[in-house]
Parts: structure tokens; C-alpha cells; sequence
């Protein structure tokens, strides 16, 4: 038994080591299932994460059970890492299941280096021409002006555009989960004052757990999935993590307010408020979203472009391929099986990860055979994986797993405790070289607010929801 | 009395703002906010005249805080001084007006991008003779 902060008892089942289940019981509708080692349960257990997982279970239409991811914390409304399914006809959409940062998302780029050609150009001052070509930190800007129609192309079309217009290959989409560019996108569902808070900053990377990070393939756990991906040890990779900028978070607000004008709120939690998915409010927002989404997708297209320029300078025979890149907070319509029959439901993840299985027709036609890649960003002192998604993934979890390490520590106890600059100290001795525009940043992401990334890969792996392929170790790391 | 005061929170950025009126405690909630996105002191020298509705006080704090979100990412604007903030209802809603003084953003060292004002843990209240909001922010 477990009692919830000022709250009643709830027995937590262990069903094997890295699942337990949460009966349903009270308002919930549907159990909650956790995956998650002991270790990584007492953790979710300290904040409210356990509290907003039985408030989703508790929304009109939601399906089969909730499902909570080994990184789990608490969120909004939603906790983070939390996945939730709900009947077409009598479900809600919540944007608190899905994140005010609508597809934060992370995209890994292959490169044709090894750790030494990145060592004989001068590490320090590859990362450095990084950080100033491509713009991060609060209010830094994108080197793109565009027009009101250019925005809304941008909104409709996403990575799609950005590759039109010359920044980027097919290919680059082709690697993206839906071909980087949601459709049912509508610009005219995001208010003015969302796209005047996005328009500027289309192409950057902004601040907070955004980052870009240098890498190099430092262990390879399945040979055969690794070579199908283009991945081989001492390769040279990049990664990518940010989101939809202000954009997004307008979006959020904004249908926030909207659908509680329209429809109150859950008695549970002001930020769980919905609207029916069939409504026109909630045909409205998913529009909406998947213009922030598409707006998500862009972005990284913009920076990969310009990673591309900037490393061409130092190896002019440089090649950049995307791997994939991947949605964290997002709603989609996907095929499940509810009650042994196969269904169309609306699936909310809020920092999670799609993790289809082999022979899925969303997996890009060469990964087809073995599966999705699905990425997991570490904090910038470990590692970060990419593994590989499951059939079990869609028969237990909603083809869903882990998206990170998950935070431990509070910003705030965060500053007080760790020194920026003693971090970036640390990390250098470590052979990671960091540049940032804001050392209080540094120390808030220092590596050891985070869960173990080890422990949140391995349950997946365990759990067999998401697969070990390979590792990846940071060298460098550019943070806003 | 403290103008406000961070909390502990895993992932976001939790405060409570004080005052011994309502208006002087909404004051030192947007002071809060920007604190967290700047250290340092933002010279008065833009004027805004802003006017924020709100079906609740939460609601009207909700959306007085997301305005200096707005004003930072769309106009660069970024808030030193609150000035003659008001807060009257009006047919059951509540009508907040206000001057606020600030400065352009690019001037300033800015650190963390605050996402979003939510609803997570938010209160408008009086205890005894003060009155206390309590925010989270995404970050």
C-alpha cells in the first residue's frame, strides 16, 4: 500500500519486476499500468505522478488501462511520461496530456566521422562555430524573416516545406515519424497571437533541456538493427532536442482557456480539462496542434540544415543523414487492440516515445522489417540510446516507452546546490565540451538532476517495450 | 513583507507572491516571473498600457502572467516596473489594468524560457491580513 500526498491508500501490484498496475477504483475508469524497477517506483512514488496518472484514468472515453513510463514525473494536469488511449466517439482530447511544448521532439543525425577527424579539426572550436550558427537560449531568434503566408506554409506543410525550399533533402523527412508533417494541420486554428510569438523563432533551439549534442556510438548492443540504421561504433552522430517554441505553448494556453470556457473543468484538476474529440473545439485543436507539431518539425529541419553548412567548412567530403527523428508530447489517431479487437483510438503522449514493432506501415520502408527507431536523450553527462520499438510495445504499452532520464531534483534546489561552472569543469574532464549561453541553465540541467538513463533503458528493454541498439556518448554540447 | 518566494518542484518552477492587497500580490507575482527568466535590473524605459479580463482570479492571474510571456517572445519586450495596477469586477468578471514599464529584451542577459503559466497547484487567496498567488511555471 502507498498513500498519495493528503490523499486515501493505493495498492500498487507488482506484476512482474518492472510492471506494476494500480486497480481501478473510485472515479477511475481504467487501471494504471507503471513500468518501472523498484528503484525507479520509489522515485515516481515522491512527487504526484501516481495521483495524475489516476486522474487520467478518470477522463471520459479513455481506454484499456493508463500506461506510465520508467522515467515518470510529474507534470501539469498529465504526468509526464504518461500515454493514454480514448474511444473516437465518447473520448476527450486534453491538451495537459500532451504538453504545452507540442512535439518537443529529438532527431539524431549519422555523420560519415570518427571521434579522431572531430579531434584533429580541434573539438572545442567545432562546437563553438555550432553554438553561434545556430541560434539557442531565451529570446535568441531565427535568422529566417518570414511572411505571414511563408508561417502559414510552414504550419501546414512542416519539415516538408523546409526541404522545399532548399534546406534539406527528402530523405531528411522520409526519416521522420509521420514524414515530418502531421496533416490535418490548419493554420487558421492557431490564434495571431501564437504565430506572432513563433514567427521569429522558427530555426532555434531555445533554452531549457534543448539542447544539441555531439556524439559518438560508443557501444553497439544489436549488430544486425545498428547496420540496418547506418550505425557503427566510433561514428560521429548528432542529436537534436527541441520543440514547437512559443508557438506551441501559445497553441496550449490558448485551447486551455478555450475549452474551459466551453466545458469547465474536471472536478480532479483544472489543467486535465478536454474537450470532446468529435466536437468542433476538439477537431479544432487537434488542427491546431498538428500546425505546432508541424512548426516542431520544421525547426529541426532549419538547424540540421545549418549543421550541415557549418560542419561542411571544417570536411568538405561530410555527410549527414538523418536516422530519425521522433515525437515526445502528441496526440494521433493509431490502430490499437482494445478488447482483442483492433481499433482506431486517439493516443496522447506526454513525454513518451512511439514505439511500433517490425512490419508497421508508419515505419519508414528501410527500417520496415526490424522497426521504428526510437531515441532517448540522456542528460549531457551520461548517454543517450537508440532502441528499437517492439511488438509487445503495441500488445502492453500503446506502442509507447520511455523519452528520457526523467527529472530527479527541482530546478530551484538545483541552483542553490551546483555550480555551472563547476559542471562544465566536471564534463571536461570527461572529455565533453559544453557552451552555453547561461551557466543558472547549466547547473539546472547538470547531469545529476536526472534519473539514471541506464535504469530507464533497461526496464524498457526488459519490459520488452523498446530494445537496446546502441549507445551513444556525448563529446560536445551546445545548450541554450 | 517578502515580495515572493520559489518552492520546491521536480520539473517546473513553482512561487508564491505576497501582498497586503490583492493588487500589490499580482504585482509581485509578474515580478516573480520575470525573475525567473532575468536576473538582472530591466530599466523602466518602454511603456505598456495592458487591460487583462478574467472569469476567475486564477484566471485573471493566468492571464496577466502569460502577457509578459507574450510580450517577451513577440515583442521583446521585457518587463522592470509595475505601475497603477488595478483590478475591478465587472458583471462577474474580473478587469485588470495596468501600466508596465520595461525595456527591450536584447538588452538584458535572459536565462530561462518560461513555456507556459498553468493551472498546477494555482491559488489566489487571503490568509489573515495578506494575500498569497501561488504559479507554476513550465520552463
Amino acid at each position: 500500500m502507498f498513500k498519495l500526498r493528503k490523499e486515501k491508500m493505493v495498492e500498487i501490484k507488482k506484476i512482474n519486476d518492472v510492471t506494476w498496475k494500480i486497480e481501478k477504483f473510485g472515479d477511475m475508469k481504467v487501471p494504471v499500468i507503471i513500468f518501472a524497477s523498484k528503484k525507479l517506483l520509489e522515485k515516481i512514488k515522491q512527487d504526484d505522478t501516481i495521483k495524475q496518472s489516476m486522474n487520467m484514468a478518470s477522463l471520459p472515453g479513455v481506454l484499456k488501462n493508463i500506461v506510465v513510463c520508467a522515467d515518470a514525473h510529474q507534470g501539469y494536469g498529465a504526468c509526464i511520461g504518461g500515454v493514454s488511449a480514448f474511444d473516437i466517439n465518447k473520448g476527450v482530447i486534453s491538451p495537459g496530456e500532451i504538453g504545452y511544448d507540442i512535439n518537443c521532439s529529438v532527431r539524431l543525425l549519422k555523420t560519415n566521422l570518427k571521434l579522431e577527424d572531430i579531434e584533429k579539426k580541434g573539438k572545442k572550436e567545432i562546437i563553438h562555430s555550432l553554438f553561434r550558427t545556430i541560434p539557442s537560449g531565451v529570446g535568441k531568434g531565427s535568422k529566417l524573416k518570414l511572411s505571414k503566408q511563408e508561417l502559414n506554409d510552414v504550419l501546414k506543410e512542416g519539415a516538408q516545406w523546409a526541404v522545399k525550399k532548399g534546406y534539406g533533402i527528402n530523405q531528411d523527412y522520409l526519416h521522420t515519424e509521420e514524414q515530418g508533417c502531421i496533416k490535418g494541420a490548419d493554420s487558421s486554428a492557431v490564434s495571431e497571437r501564437a504565430k506572432s510569438r513563433g514567427k521569429s523563432q522558427l530555426g532555434s533551439l531555445g533554452a531549457g533541456n534543448h539542447f544539441l549534442e555531439i556524439q559518438v556510438v560508443d557501444e553497439i548492443f544489436d549488430e544486425k538493427i545498428a547496420k540496418i540504421f547506418g550505425l557503427e561504433k566510433g561514428q560521429i552522430t548528432i542529436m537534436i532536442h527541441c520543440g514547437s517554441r512559443g508557438l506551441g505553448h501559445q497553441v496550449a494556453s490558448d485551447y486551455i482557456k478555450e475549452m474551459e470556457n466551453k466545458y469547465g473543468w474536471p472536478k480532479q484538476d483544472r489543467e486535465l480539462v478536454n474537450a470532446p474529440i468529435k466536437s468542433e473545439l476538439g477537431k479544432k485543436y487537434l488542427s491546431a496542434m498538428a500546425a505546432a507539431a508541424n512548426f516542431a518539425f520544421a525547426n529541426k529541419q532549419l538547424i540540421t540544415h545549418w549543421v550541415r553548412q557549418d560542419l561542411k567548412h571544417y570536411f568538405p567530403n561530410l555527410k549527414i543523414d538523418v536516422v530519425y527523428d521522433i515525437c515526445h508530447n502528441i496526440a494521433k489517431f493509431e490502430k490499437h487492440i482494445i478488447d482483442g479487437k483492433e481499433k482506431q483510438v486517439l493516443i496522447m503522449r506526454k513525454g513518451a516515445t512511439r514505439s511500433f514493432g517490425p512490419g508497421h506501415p508508419e515505419v519508414p520502408s528501410d527500417y520496415r522489417k526490424v522497426g521504428q527507431p526510437v531515441l532517448i536523450p540522456g542528460n549531457m553527462g551520461t548517454a543517450s540510446y537508440v532502441l528499437i520499438g517492439t511488438k509487445k510495445a503495441e500488445e502492453v504499452s500503446f506502442s509507447s516507452t520511455a523519452h528520457g532520464a526523467g527529472r530527479l531534483m527541482s530546478r530551484t534546489r538545483a541552483r542553490k546546490t551546483i555550480s555551472g561552472e563547476k559542471i562544465k569543469q566536471e564534463l571536461e574532464k570527461k572529455g565533453i565540451d559544453i557552451e552555453t549561453g547561461s551557466w543558472r541553465g547549466l547547473a539546472e540541467e547538470a547531469p545529476q538532476v536526472y534519473k539514471d538513463i541506464e535504469e530507464v533503458v533497461r526496464v524498457s528493454h526488459e519490459a520488452g517495450i523498446g530494445n537496446l541498439v546502441v549507445r551513444l556518448k556525448p563529446i560536445g554540447v551546445v545548450k541554450g | 513583507m517578502r515580495k515572493y518566494k520559489f518552492l520546491e518542484h521536480t520539473a517546473d518552477v513553482k512561487f508564491q507572491a505576497f501582498g497586503k492587497t490583492l493588487e500589490k500580490a499580482f504585482e509581485n507575482a509578474s515580478y516573480a516571473l520575470i525573475n525567473i527568466m532575468c536576473k538582472e535590473k530591466i530599466k523602466p524605459l518602454i511603456k505598456k498600457q495592458i487591460k487583462i479580463k478574467g472569469k476567475d482570479l486564477e484566471n485573471l492571474l493566468y492571464n496577466f502572467l502569460e502577457e509578459f510571456i507574450f510580450l517577451l517572445d513577440s515583442k521583446d519586450f521585457l518587463l522592470g516596473k509595475i505601475k497603477n495596477l488595478k483590478i475591478n469586477k465587472k458583471n462577474g468578471d474580473y478587469e485588470l489594468n495596468v501600466e508596465a514599464l520595461g525595456d527591450n529584451a536584447k538588452n538584458y542577459k535572459t536565462e530561462l524560457d518560461v513555456k507556459a503559466i498553468t493551472y498546477n497547484e494555482m491559488f489566489v487567496k487571503k490568509q489573515k491580513d495578506k494575500f498569497i498567488c501561488q504559479v507554476v511555471v513550465d520552463v
